[in-house]
């Protein structure tokens, strides 16, 4: 019993970290880019960003879901119930929790300093790692912020999941079906592992809040 | 500002590596195993049932079960969409149905128990002592007048069907009762949500044992055995196979094995012993054996209810396999 609330505990931590990592590889480019640059329609591309920050779970799982089931589009790629669906899934999920807050980290630091590196000689894309070292703060506090998401999150991990044991069961699909098996000790322990790593990460959100310039 | 980064970092590695320790102690599907997707009625797993025949099975073969539990709908569903392997399921009104669209083959009974009605302490309907049928009419009639309630699953599952079923039965029609929603309640929850909710309101529901008995154990819920061990309360479990042709990336194989051994005597074993230490009962009834008795009337029953034409698994969806019909 204990292995397996290692096992499950483990397999969270992995499942959100790497589709927050995942995430990454597409959302900080966006995000950066949109932070820095001045474009037609601007305003209207982070209003939509910024209105998918309250996407239901289960939309988004259910239509995943349609997509990589075996009839569907995706069906060749035999995603559905695996880990890796839920990666995905959660990748999209926190893509904008990941932009809007790279923007703002962006947005919130000084233009002057692009253009001081420009006139020191830099490169368009030096220019913008050194934008990105001086919003390291904010970027901290997106990863941390999506990772938040992920982790809690339950309508993707149950809808393309499964929630099969050894293999797809995370900490909130693992919750529910405590409660289902009238398990409800393990269902507590469960839960206060959960709520543990989700206050642990709120706290190093606070502190990093109150420390930033 | 060096601290943030360094900060950035030192996180970043964190979870990479409890990601990468996860990977490499074996969190993520191997591919040395070959997977076997169980689509399951939620009683088989909720009870834990499954769980105990998944560690025997997967130390004696180099298959991995995945199995995932939601109702009988679903479960049939999953496996016409060619998404799951095999199904363990329970009625066999859509078991026929699955077999000859030509979706499934090499149907096994497994297993059986019965279906009980459970309700408040108080019993308002004065149920108690009565057959199936008749304490369907008597809590309608308490619910009409405002004494009783009645939750049902909602959800298509085999025990929604079943309920479905027992109204025809005793001569109501279920699409008039959901509309009588002051007494009549869908919880549209599995089998252990439907018996919280029931608790909670002081209402009758129709449980399968397993899972109730499995409850009633908790303190979840306070509900009473009232019916049940009634032949029109019979509730019989089989295994069918997808289809080789319909579904021919699917792991048909596979899903033989793990029949082959749930109708084996280990198999059969495993299911009647299960429960009985901490029940004081089976949660389940093994059926092999049972079914090959000619003159046993429970075993006749059973064929009433859930054979089709005289047979558990009609000669043309055996697929090649007489073997498992011994």
């Amino acid at each position: 019993m204990t292995l397996e609330i290692i096992e499950i505990t483990l397999r969270s931590l992995g499942v959100s970290g790497t589709a927050t990592l995942l995430s990454a590889v597409w959302s900080l480019p966006i995000g950066l880019t949109i932070g820095i640059k001045d474009f037609h329609g601007k305003r209207l591309v982070k209003g939509v960003f910024n209105a998918f920050l309250g996407m239901p779970t289960v939309v988004l799982g259910l239509v995943l879901f349609l997509l990589i089931r075996h009839a569907g589009p995706f069906g060749f790629l035999n995603l559905l119930f695996t880990p890796f669906a839920i990666i995905v899934g959660q990748a999209l999920l926190i893509t904008p929790i990941m932009i809007s807050f790279t923007t703002s980290a962006v947005e919130s630091i000084d233009p002057d300093i692009r253009d001081l590196a420009k006139t020191l000689g830099a490169t368009e894309i030096q220019a913008s790692l050194a934008i990105l070292k001086e919003a390291a703060g904010g970027t901290l506090l997106a990863f941390i912020a999506s990772f938040n998401r992920a982790i809690a999150e339950m309508g993707v991990a149950y809808m393309v999941g499964g929630s099969i044991p050894g293999s797809t069961m995370v900490l909130t699909t693992a919750i529910a079906l405590q409660r289902d098996m009238a398990n409800i000790e393990l269902g507590l322990t469960l839960a206060a592992i959960l709520l543990s790593i989700v206050f642990a990460i709120n706290l190093t959100v606070n502190l990093i809040q109150k420390r930033r310039p | 500002m060096k601290n943030w980064i360094w900060l950035t970092t030192i996180t970043i590695a964190v979870i990479v590596s409890v990601a990468g320790a996860s990977y490499y102690l074996g969190v993520f599907p191997t591919t040395q195993k070959q997977k076997l997707i169980v689509s399951t009625t939620t009683s088989l797993y909720d009870t834990g049932l499954l769980n105990t025949i998944e560690d025997t099975f997967e130390t004696k073969s180099p298959i991995d079960l995945q199995i995932i539990s939601r109702g009988t709908g679903l479960a049939i569903k999953l496996a016409q969409d060619g998404d799951a392997d095999m199904i363990l399921v329970h009625a066999p009104s859509k078991e026929l149905p699955f077999l000859t669209q030509g979706y499934g083959v090499c149907r096994k009974i497994i297993a059986y128990n019965f279906f009980a009605i459970v309700g408040p302490e108080s019993d308002p309907a004065e149920i108690q002592g009565l057959t199936a049928l008749e304490a369907l009419t008597k809590i309608v009639e308490a619910g009409r007048k405002g004494q009783a309630m009645w939750v049902s699953r909602g959800d298509e599952s085999g025990t929604h069907i079943k309920e479905k079923e027992l109204w025809k039965a005793a001569n109501f029609t279920w699409e008039d009762l959901r509309s009588e929603a002051n007494w009549y309640v869908e919880a549209r929850k599995g089998m252990g949500g439907t018996l919280i909710l029931a608790s909670e309101r002081f209402a009758y529901t129709l449980t399968d044992m397993g899972t109730y008995l499995s409850h009633s154990t908790s303190s979840l819920i306070t509900l009473k055995l009232l019916i049940s061990q009634e032949k029109e309360l019979l509730n019989v479990y089989s295994a069918i196979s997808v289809n080789q042709t319909r579904h021919p990336h699917r792991n048909f194989d596979g899903a033989i094995n793990f029949t082959k051994f749930l109708v084996s005597d280990e198999g059969q074993q495993l299911i009647g012993k299960y429960g009985k230490d901490e029940y004081g009962q089976p949660l389940f009834y093994p059926a092999v054996k049972l079914l090959q008795e000619t003159n046993n009337p429970l075993a006749h029953s059973i064929r009433e209810y859930a054979f089709f034409n005289g047979a558990e698994c009609p000669v043309e969806y055996r697929c090649g396999r007489p073997e498992l019909y011994g």
